[in-house]
């Protein structure tokens, strides 16, 4: 695409970035111009979000220019970007809850934006613009998820922006809101106004932008037009030389019934929490059940449902069964026993204990493995145990007496879900698998799942990652609002019905 | 009953509640920001003392209330200095600074134990306290009940109406999304703690001063705990809080009118009364647990550190 530098927006020259330890952003350039939807892609960890945060203000660059529609400038806090036109929307939203739309946005806007009332026709006027319903005096509490998204939005189209950075915007969303959320980024780009979208979704990126810089290891690896790339081109792009990226896996139809959730209700005393109604599903060994779903819908709670954390009355223990045998029940550490192993959402903190050694954590949940006898905890056989997960999973790691909470997320996963593998469960319940990893890791963690379904373990996994899913699964479901989705052989249903199925579009599943 | 028994009533009911709504007022807003700050006792202590010597000794009343403030924003410094610049555990910053306050008071006021003092004395507003009923409750009072009037008024209007409302609500909700925003969250703290030490500092010489005119150890009463209790028991609203404050005050009334009128309950069990029902009221109250998690503060009692 050929850029006139009066049509130029955006220009970063080398834009360089060091954090001790790591070059984070190695002589980048990146050209956007007006009206242009540009994507920026790569891996997490390849320097996507340093250098989103130079451009918004966040940080400075160590060297390397930021030229704004023909002009050198030295963008100091995020207040200068908003002053020059930079809009930014994270991926964790900054919004209160306890207050209103309007005052989310009158808060960010500043005092002399003027109060909620008077701002509440202008937000009404530019959601209606661009396709997003909002009600100013809604609280935000009780929106969606993608409405938060819209506030956020709505919130940088208030201001006079002329270009919009968001950051990994689909993942929170459905693949209808995905569409109607190009639908709106389309009208924007169609006024001029310009959009870095950052994104590791090849399927996106290649419908929505205009032009891709692809970062790789923090330098650009290369530019393309997307929509001329196949998603292999870009991954090869985005990690190199990597095997398994093109993996698919044969399904399997799985034996005997190993987990039985039977009629599963849970009332949630949060009352910002979700309750589970009547929820049915099976796992038989040497499958993989795949549950789709948008985060809040129940995921956390079946998680903890299923793994102990949360434990229903003696009366009520027939709801979960494993091999026929009651447990809804018993404490994690029982099941543990009973040949189960999970691996929950939250890494620091429930997966691992930060301010423990990798040794010590791998102990945590493998004791029945040997490790302990005659009340002795056996050093040898622990320090082997992680030195094991950490050569097997590819943990990049000094060594195995380095702290958890000092690994990179994605690391950090590797090493519990290996934790977790390597005890042969015959059950194993996996909350987002490979988020944070990235591509090359993630095949590694396909591939031992895989490994263990063949060797006949009953797997469960929760995730939002409709592609991963529909990869390692055979069969498939849906979470939405607390309910669950009929679950169908991944060969017989599409990402349209999936799709549905997360917004709630499904018929009463307790009566299937 | 008679109308003048109710009238005394009423009036006796602000009275008495109008320093647990001083010192409930300055937690509120303290709260609202996601401080916890426990010292409300020895805060209103330690002004009621100070507020106390300074009027008996130049013999203005007036100059007392201010230093008595200032007593109490003192006390409030040292824990912001310690629990907000620090990051030391709130609670048990909390805690020492009500000890250290009711220890400090009874150092400081052991020669002044007893000593008579013509406190503030009530102000007939003309024609209005001749309203029957609500005249003499509302507009018969001393100049500090006035002052609490339009300190509730003033609070509620800025917490529900204005933009420091908002800021104060964004900062107790989520303070690192609200440093993101631009906020000054450490500031915002900072001086809604020491607003809470000056209004528990007002209350203790409300009670020093107006009340009953004298200083006696440990004179506050509890009133700095119930207060704790009643903005969390209020759910942080501040109509709550004026209605709990002025319920504990009918509540301590009606001890005495029964006694007055001979009905044989044991006096300590009558005594308990208005702690008990402005709890129990208070707890009726907030059980819709919904509408609870909207007015509180999520980061209450946490420490936070700017700059990550």
């Amino acid at each position: 695409m050929p850029h006139s530098a009066s049509s130029l927006r955006l220009e970063l020259r080398a834009i360089t970035k060091r954090y001790p330890g790591t070059l984070a952003n190695d002589r980048i350039d990146l050209r956007i111009s007006a009206g242009e939807i540009h994507a920026l892609l790569g891996e997490n960890g390849a320097g996507k979000s340093t250098l989103m945060k130079i451009i918004y203000g966040v940080t400075a660059p160590d060297s390397g220019e930021v030229v704004w529609q023909g002009q050198r400038v030295q963008v100091r806090d995020p207040a200068q970007a908003r002053a020059l036109g930079i809009g930014m929307v994270f991926q964790h939203f900054s919004l209160f809850e306890t207050l209103t739309v309007a005052e989310n946005i009158a808060l960010a806007l500043g005092r002399d934006a003027g109060t909620p009332k008077q701002l509440e026709p202008k937000i009404r006027e530019v959601s209606q613009r661009y396709g997003m319903g909002l009600e100013p005096e809604r609280l935000v509490h009780s929106l969606s998820i993608g409405e938060r998204q819209r506030v956020e939005i709505v919130r940088c189209l208030m201001q006079d922006i002329r270009l919009l950075i968001l950051d990994e915007p689909t993942s929170v969303l459905t693949p209808q809101e995905v569409d109607e959320l190009f639908v709106t980024l389309r009208a924007l780009a169609a006024e001029g106004c310009s959009i870095l979208f950052i994104s590791h979704k090849l399927g996106e990126v290649r419908a929505l932008c205009d032009s891709a810089t692809v970062l790789r290891g923090g330098r650009v690896a290369g530019a393309c037009v997307p929509r001329e790339c196949s998603d292999l081109q870009l991954a090869r792009l985005m990690v190199g030389d990597a095997e398994g990226l093109e993996a698919s896996y044969p399904k399997a139809s799985g034996g005997l019934t190993r987990l039985r959730v039977d009629d599963l209700s849970w009332h949630n005393l949060d009352p910002f929490g979700t309750s589970l109604d009547r929820l049915r599903l099976e796992v038989r060994s040497g499958e993989i059940v795949g549950i789709a779903g948008v985060a809040g819908n129940g995921q956390d709670e079946l998680l903890a449902l299923l793994s102990g954390e949360t434990r229903l009355p003696r009366g009520e223990r027939e709801r979960i069964t494993l091999d026929q045998q009651p447990i809804a029940n018993l404490h994690p550490d029982v099941r543990r026993r009973l040949g189960m192993a999970f691996v929950p959402a939250e890494r620091l903190g429930h997966g691992a204990v930060p301010d423990m050694s990798l040794a010590d954590n791998a102990l945590l949940s493998s004791f029945h493995q040997g490790l302990v006898g005659h009340g002795m905890v056996r050093r040898g056989r622990v320090e082997a145990l992680a030195e094991n997960i950490v050569r097997r999973f590819g943990v990049k790691t000094p060594d195995i007496h380095t702290l958890a909470r000092s690994l990179s997320g994605g690391n950090l996963q590797k090493f519990i879900l290996g934790r977790e593998v390597m005890q042969q469960p015959t059950l194993l319940v996996a909350a987002h698998p490979t988020w944070g990893v990235d591509v090359g890791a993630a095949a590694t963690i396909h591939r031992e799942l895989i490994a263990l379904r063949d060797a006949g373990a009953a797997i469960l996994v929760i995730s939002e990652d409709l592609d991963e899913l529909f990869q390692i699964s055979d069969r498939l479901g849906a979470l939405c609002s607390g309910r669950l989705s009929p679950l169908k052989a991944t060969a017989h249903t599409t990402l349209t019905e999936v799709g549905r199925w997360m917004a709630g579009e499904f018929d009463n599943p307790a009566a299937a | 009953m008679d109308l003048d028994l109710i009238s005394n009533i009423l009036y006796a009911m602000v009275r008495c509640g109008t320093p647990l709504l001083l010192v409930a007022l300055g937690e509120l807003v303290c709260e609202k920001t996601g401080v916890l700050n426990l010292g409300q006792e020895g805060m209103m202590l330690f002004g009621a003392v100070i507020g106390f010597i300074v009027a008996f000794s130049t013999g203005s009343l007036w100059l007392g209330v201010l230093l008595a403030c200032l007593a109490g924003i003192l006390l409030a410094a040292l824990f912001a200095l310690v629990a907000l610049g620090c990051q030391a555990n709130q609670v048990a910053t909390g805690l020492a600074l009500t000890i250290f306050g009711i220890g400090l008071s009874a150092f400081v006021g052991s020669a002044w134990v007893g000593k008579p003092l013509t406190g503030f004395e009530p102000l007939a507003i003309p024609l209005l306290s001749d309203i029957p009923l609500i005249g003499h409750m509302l507009f018969n009072q001393d100049v500090l009940v006035y002052l609490s009037f339009a300190l509730f008024a003033l609070i509620t209007w800025a917490l529900l109406k204005s933009r420091l409302g908002l800021i104060l609500q964004a900062v107790g909700e989520n303070p690192n999304a609200a440093s993101a925003m631009g906020l000054p969250v450490m500031r915002v703290r900072t001086l809604a703690v020491l607003f809470g030490g000056a209004m528990a500092g007002m209350a203790g010489a409300y009670l020093s001063l107006a009340y009953t005119p004298m200083w006696a150890q440990n004179m506050s009463a509890g009133r700095g705990w119930i207060a704790l209790a009643l903005v969390v028991f209020a759910s942080w609203r501040v109509l709550r809080v004026l209605l709990g404050a002025y319920l504990f005050g009918l509540a301590s009334i009606l001890h005495l009118v029964a006694q007055g009128i001979g009905i044989s309950i044991p006096a300590n069990l009558l005594a308990m009364l208005p702690y008990v029902a402005t709890i129990v009221v208070l707890v009726l109250l907030s059980r819709d647990a919904v509408r609870t998690r909207l007015y509180a503060p999520v980061s209450l009692g946490q420490p936070w550190r700017g700059g990550h």
